[in-house]
This record gives C-alpha cells, structure tokens and sequence, in this order.
C-alpha cells in the first residue's frame, strides 16, 4: 500500500512539480504596485500625484521656521539660531536648487499619463495637467534661486555605452524658463478645473496665478538687471534683456485679470467686525475660504499636520514648554501705515521724555489692521488669552528712571524702595538672550491657529500654508499695470486690497510710485515667502542688505522707501512705570532696542543673487557655466 | 586578578600598534604673497576677496579657494603640482592684467617647494600719502586718490568713507563710526581730507571709554564694484 502511495505522489510531483520556462520565478511582488496596476486605477495614479504634490518646494514655509529669521522681518528666539543674526554673508549656496531626480520624476509620470489609456479621458486630462503644473512650478523655482537651468521635458534614459555625454545638456537662458514656465501654463488652464473649492490641488485659477507671478518676476528682472550689470552671464544663463520688460508685465497683467475678472476668487471678509482678525483668519480658516487659490493643506489626526503655533506659541498661554520663536522686528511693524495712508514711526518719545500709554496696545492704534493681523502686538489677545510683553518695570530713583527687570518668564522680584514680590518682568519676555521669550517685544500672528489643542505636540495644527491668494494677485496686477504706465488701474487694484486692511482713504493714481509697490507687497505678504525673491527680482536685495551696521534712528528713519537699509534687526520694549504720586504711574513707555545677539550686518553680495551650483554638479557636466560674482 | 593583568596589557599593546600613521601626508608647502599693483599691496576688507587655485588632472575638477586678508596677502597651504590661478570677475576692487604665457588672465602656477609670488593687478584707484592722526575730539586723514584705469574702463568714486573700529579689524562691515563724502563732491583727488568725531564711548577722555587707542581706515566704493578698495589701517593713540 505505501509503495503505491509512493508512486503516485512521485508521479504527482512529475507532473506538477515543475513550472513553465517563462513563468519560472515570476511573482508578482506583493509590497509594490507595479506601473500595470497603477496605470489602470485612478486612485492609484492619485496617490502617486499626492507624493509629486509634497514634493513642491517652497524657501520660507510654516514647517521650516527658522528661514524667516535671515534677513530683516524677524528675529529667531532660539538659542540654536541665533547665528542667523551673527553672521554678516550669506554662502553663496545658499537657496541651491538642483532637482532634476524630482524633474525625472513628474517627466516619468507625465510620460505614462499620457499613455495611460486604461484611464478615463477627463481623469487623464486632469492627472496630465496637474503634473505639467507641478513641473512648471519646479522649473520656476529653478530659474528663482538659480537662474537659467537645463530644460528637461523628456525623461532621458542611459543606454550603458560608456559613454554618457549625450545626456549632459547646457543651461537655458533664464528668459527661456520663464517663458517655458508662461507657455506651459496657457496650455494647462484648459486642462484643469476651473473650481475655487478646490485649493490643495491645482486649478485654472493657479495656473493663472503663477503665469502672473512669473510673468511679473521676468519682467521685474528685465527692467532692474539694468542697475546690475555685472549680474549676467554672456550667454543669458543669467539676466533678462531690458527689452522683454514691457512683454512680460503685458502678459503678467492680463493672466490677473483673466483671474480677477473670472470673478471666482475674492478677498476674504467673514469677520469684518474686527479687521485684525479678519487678516489673521484669512489664512487659518479653511471654510469656504474664497481668498486662497493654493494651499498645502494639513489634517489633524492624519499623520500629517504642521507645528507652526507650538513653534510660535506666546509662553504667557502655551500648551507645551516651547514657542514665542520667530519674533518679527520693529523694522517690518513700522511699516505698517496709519490711517491716513502716511508713515510714521512708533511714537515713543515727546522731546527729551517718554510717552505714557495707559494700555500697552495704544502705540499700535490707529494703523493699517494688518499690522495686528500680521504680528502678536503688546496688548493683544491670542487663544482669548492677554499677551504679557514688557521688558521691566522703570521706577522713579532720584530724579531719573531706573529699571528692574528679570532673567526668567515673569520673575517676581523688588522694587527698591517700593514694593516687594512684585512682577518685574512679562511673561511672554522680552528678555534679552532667553529663547522663546518675545526679544523684539513681538510675536507673529499670521497662520498661528486659535484652536485649543494647536501648540501641543500630540495634537499640532491643520492649518495650511498658503502658496497663491487673490490678494496678491491683484498686488501682481497692480505692479504690472504701474510698469506699464496705467497708475490709475494700478490704484484700483491696490486700494481694494487696502480697503480689505481698513486703509479705507483710497490712494490716487499720481500715489502710486515704485516704493509704494514694493512697501505694499511687503506689509500684505510678510511671512508668505515673498521677501527674499521679491528683492533679488528688483534688485534690491544688495542695497537693503549691504552689510553695514544700523543705528537706532536709521531704523525709523526713511520708513516706506524700497531701498531703506535693513540690516540688523530692532525690537520696541514695552516698560511699566512705577513712580507712586505721578500721573504716569502705572503706564507704559517704549524704548527702540537691538538684542545683544544681532552682532552682525547681513550682506547681499551680487553673487547670491543666484546661487552657486555645486562643484559635483559643475564637474560632471562641463557643459554648464557658472553663476557669477561667486 | 592575573587574567585581568594580561587584558589591560594587551589593550595597552593594541592601543599602541593597531593604527598606522596616516597614509598620506598633509599639504606642506606654502604659497603665500600678495595682491598688488607695481610692488604695493592692495588692501580689501576682511573675507572679501578670494582667488581660485585649480589643479587639473583629477577625476574631478573643483578649486581651491584662498582668501586674500585685510592686507591684501594670501597664504595657503598646497601640495606640489601644477596650479592655475584664476581671480573671478567681480572680486577685489580691480581687474585682472592679461597673463602673458596663458593670454588670459589665467596665470599659471607651479608649486614644487615653498613659493612666495605677488599677483600683480590694475587697481581702478590707488590711495596714496595718507595721513590719518587725532586732532582734539576727531580723527582727520588726509590722501590722494589716484586713478590707475583711465581707458574705458574707467570708474567714477561713489563714496569715501572715513572709519573707526576699536579693533584692528576695520571696514564696511566692522566699524563704530565713520563719515562718508560722496565722489562728485570731491574737487581734487590730490588732496582729500576727511574727519570722524571720536565718539566719548571711544576716547580715554569720555565718560565710559576705557581703551586709550583706536584703528582708522579710509574706504572707496567704486561705482559698479563691489568690493571696496582701502587704506592701511592705522592706529590713533586717544
């Protein structure tokens, strides 16, 4: 009996033990999809897009604060990064760019989209188009830090010879990427929706966006690289012949205007109670928010959520031991204009003495509401919760002022000759040298979320981080339009944006002069990622930042002129005043003060205008020439 | 105990002759000099200026940068080969001569031993006869500027600016005081004079001052350069 079960399982084993050549070792792997399956699904293909879609670069973000502290819009309240204010030259590989691993990517994704004929025509034409944009997009912040970069639309494959010289290719001229970047978006608008609801993918209204966007960067570039002669390359790998200008900043307006005139998109202004607020909740609510056209969103309890409010959490009313770090500068808050369009200084001495505020908000009042929707200002409330920023306490001592203050958050000390166990100092700082303390006396506002929960570390934030709104949109219009020789409609387009601010005197066409545009920009998209590509396109960059020491009356002098010198950044402390008997016991007074820690003066050299590209990168392609000045 | 003896003895052993020496020696020779014009040294603002040494021959081609002090001297430390020098465009407020062997402004360098070599150079200007000593309460320098670029490459001053620092590191980027006059206002580059108040913060005399010296120095920004050209620096006793 056993031996016939024998034979029959050797039989058995015979026959089916043994596969087909062809099939021998073929599995399918069970921990990857393969382009087959992918290219059949649409959620598939989705889920690979959403990778290309977290992959967008952005320089200064809400995930990598301490970019905001390296020029002259904030100071960085940490210990580790107070460098940033030490240090007087930028490298020059600095805002290096150099992807062409993400460049390969959306080119292979772009090529099997295109042949993916398992997929509906209309999801297809979306994918294509998003793709194309995210392309685009990459190539334009390409051409941003690093000038003119080889244009690859193709994926380009090694064919093992030895011999890989055919795929070296040379640097396009800057003008071409931009145009590349201009052509690309006519064809994709008609491929994408045209839905204001939709906000974290692209869109017509994006595509018109960023035409606008990098239109107006060409043409700015085209017409300042005149004052920078020596910022080109022979072969326009760098700099923009002046007469392009007019052509780009044609093209740059009419993109807007097809935005604006779509009439899709429109300020934000659910809470026009308080236009403080209304600024501040015009980047953290996400509700039928019909302002932004761009975002990269986050969701609470999805993995993926972002840390900005702990980052910047007031300490007086924070959920974890930490915050209070980008502290934005006196420098950016005095720019913020009073109601009268016109401006001025905080006013913080009459003559020889101080002015005495009951409230420590009331040197703030009466300016543009985005100066409170930009920046925590003293006085202010976040969470519902008062803010407790003053330096010290300045007590009345034989004839003059002397100060007591402390060295930790809040400290209780003694007033000499007055009362003991007193509060000397705030508990939100500032006190100089202590991280998380408020060292320039503020705190940033913009996309910090209200909700209870943000600034803990378990919970975090969903609020997302805007790339593209329709309030800089019609600041792009406006530029373009001045540039073109109609200040009128250059004026329409920035008072409505002023309007939204409660800059309610409208500005006339003779107003609207080249400092005014730059100073707009600057107050309406401070912390968005704008300040460093604006003044390299302007050829600001190394005037504002020319390396030489700021004293306390040129930081208020000259407020509103594009090129004032920014250089090290100032604080304005809040001190209460203790002087029993005397009207002004009890006010506040401010003082214009530099944290010991800003050592340095930045510089600009002519050679960060575009950044340096690497000796690796150089040595294996001879064919690229290098940025200059460098 | 004994076991314990014969394992600290052979750590100590492995400890002495597990490593060789390093296989390669560190760059011993030394290319110094300075960047001058007919002999005399032209002086620049510190981490200003730098020039390039390439070494071609190598799977990879990168340069070695050298930076050139406040003094205008260079030093570095090479191994022997074959360099060439090459000083970017935009560096130093001057412009490169044409090298005769290369006809570029690319100079060859060989190294083979220790070498000390001046880079000659066109300055756009020169400062020349300066004097710069405390008179009272201010410092006041005198000097000519004499203009060594007249073809058409010729460039007008901006600025000249006067500096004090208490160190003797002394320029745009490092200083307590300056003035500044503009370059349409001077009538005569033979004979320019400038002043500086010495600030009582600064000066023995005052009422927080505690260092009884201090360094000047005379900058010129030259229109369309970059980098600043400037005197030597001088200390001032208050």
């Amino acid at each position: 009996m056993r031996k016939y079960l024998l034979i029959i399982s050797a039989a058995l084993v015979f026959v089916f033990g043994c596969k087909k050549d062809a099939d021998f070792l073929q599995t399918d792997p069970s921990n990857i999809l393969t382009d087959e399956a992918v290219w059949k699904s649409e959620s598939l293909v989705l889920s690979v897009l959403a990778d290309l879609y977290n992959r967008y670069v952005d320089q200064q973000t809400i995930t990598n604060w301490p970019e905001y502290t390296n020029f002259d819009e904030a100071f960085p309240s940490q210990a580790s990064e107070y460098w940033r204010v030490q240090q007087i030259d930028y490298p020059y590989d600095w805002w290096r760019l150099w992807d062409y691993g993400q460049i390969r990517d959306l080119n292979l994704f772009i090529q099997k989209c295109s042949a993916a004929t398992a997929l509906s025509e209309e999801a297809r034409t979306r994918f294509l188009g998003e793709a194309r944009f995210l392309r685009a997009a990459l190539y334009f912040e390409e051409v941003k830090r690093m000038g003119g970069v080889p244009l690859i639309t193709e994926p380009m494959t090694y064919n093992f010879s030895g011999d890989p010289t055919y795929l070296q290719h040379a640097r396009a001229k800057e003008s071409e990427v931009y145009d590349f970047v201009i052509a690309e978006m006519d064809t994709i608008k008609t491929m994408l929706p045209d839905d204001p609801a939709t906000q974290s993918r692209a869109t017509k209204g994006v595509a018109l966006a960023m035409q606008a966007r990098a239109a107006l960067y060409a043409g700015s570039i085209a017409k300042y690289g005149v004052s920078t002669p020596s910022v080109f390359t022979a072969g326009g790998e760098v700099g923009i012949p002046a007469d392009k200008a007019e052509g780009y900043y044609t093209k740059a307006l009419a993109a807007a205007q097809e935005l604006i005139n779509g009439g899709k998109y429109s300020l934000y202004q659910k809470k026009t109670e308080d236009l403080q607020d209304n600024f501040a909740a015009a980047f953290y609510d996400k509700a039928n928010n019909p302002e932004v056209i761009f975002a990269q969103d986050f969701k609470l309890k999805s993995g993926k959520v972002q840390g900005w409010t702990i980052t910047n959490q007031p300490w007086s009313s924070a959920e974890e031991q930490q915050g209070g770090r980008v502290n934005p500068s006196l420098n950016l808050a005095e720019q913020f204009e009073k109601l009268d369009n016109t401006y001025a200084p905080f006013a913080t001495n009459a003559g020889s003495d101080y002015i005495y505020y009951d409230n420590p908000g009331d040197i703030f009042a009466g300016r543009d509401a985005r100066l409170g929707g930009t920046i925590m200002l003293p006085g202010s409330k976040f969470k519902g919760k008062a803010l407790d920023i003053w330096a010290g306490i300045m007590y009345w001592n034989n004839g003059a002022y002397s100060i007591i203050s402390g060295d930790t958050y809040g400290e209780i000390g003694n007033i000499p000759g007055g009362p003991t166990g007193v509060q000397v100092v705030g508990m939100d700082g500032p006190i100089d040298g202590k991280e998380y303390s408020a060292q320039t006396g503020f705190l940033v506002r913009k996309f910090m979320d209200p909700t209870v929960g943000s600034g803990q570390l378990g919970t975090q934030s969903e609020v997302w981080w805007v790339r593209y709104r329709y309030a800089e949109v019609l600041l792009n219009a406006a530029e373009a339009a001045f540039e073109l020789n109609q200040p009128a409609v250059a004026a329409g387009y920035m008072n409505t944006v002023r309007a939204r601010a409660g800059l309610t005197i409208p500005l006339a066409a003779t107003d609207i002069t080249f400092d005014r545009i730059v100073h707009e920009r600057k107050v309406e998209l401070a912390f968005e990622g704008h300040e460093l590509f604006d003044n390299k396109r302007w050829r600001l960059a190394h005037k504002v930042w020319n390396g030489e020491s700021l004293s306390a009356a040129e930081v208020i002098s000259n407020i509103g002129k594009a090129d004032k010198v920014n250089t090290q950044i100032y604080g304005l402390w809040p001190y209460k005043i203790y002087n029993p008997g005397s009207a002004n016991n009890g006010k506040y007074v401010y003082k214009v003060v530099k944290s010991a820690n800003v050592t340095a003066a930045h510089r600009f050299n002519l050679g960060n205008y575009y950044s340096s590209i690497s000796a690796d990168i150089l040595s294996n392609n001879p064919k690229l020439v290098k940025n200059p000045n460098q | 105990m004994f076991r314990r003896k014969y394992i600290t003895g052979l750590l100590i052993a492995m400890t002495a002759f597990a490593c060789k020496k390093d296989n390669y020696d560190e760059p011993k020779t030394t290319f110094q000099g300075s960047i001058t014009y007919q002999g005399e040294a032209i002086n620049v603002a510190s981490l200003a200026v730098n020039f390039e040494l390439w070494e071609p021959g190598w799977g990879k081609s990168g340069a070695i940068a050298v930076q050139v002090k406040e003094d205008g001297s260079f030093s570095s430390l090479l191994f022997n080969g074959n360099y060439k020098l090459i000083i970017p465009a935009g560096q130093g407020p001057f412009r490169s001569i044409i090298n005769n062997a290369t006809n570029s402004d690319t100079i060859p360098l060989k190294i083979s031993g220790s070498t000390t070599m001046n880079i000659e150079v066109m300055p756009y200007y020169m400062i020349r006869n300066q004097q710069i000593s405390k008179s009272g309460t201010t410092a006041v320098a005198t000097f000519k500027l004499e203009q060594i670029i007249t073809d058409a490459n010729a460039r007008s001053i901006e600025n000249v600016y006067l500096y004090l620092n208490q160190t003797s590191i002394v320029d745009q980027s490092n200083y307590k005081v300056r003035t500044a006059v503009t370059g349409s206002s001077i009538t005569d580059l033979n004979n320019v004079s400038m002043s500086v108040d010495i600030p009582s913060s600064m000066s023995s005399v005052g009422t927080t001052g505690d260092q009884n010296y201090a360094f000047a120095r005379i900058g010129v920004k030259i229109a369309g350069v970059e980098d600043l050209l400037y005197s030597t620096v001088v200390k001032i006793d208050l």
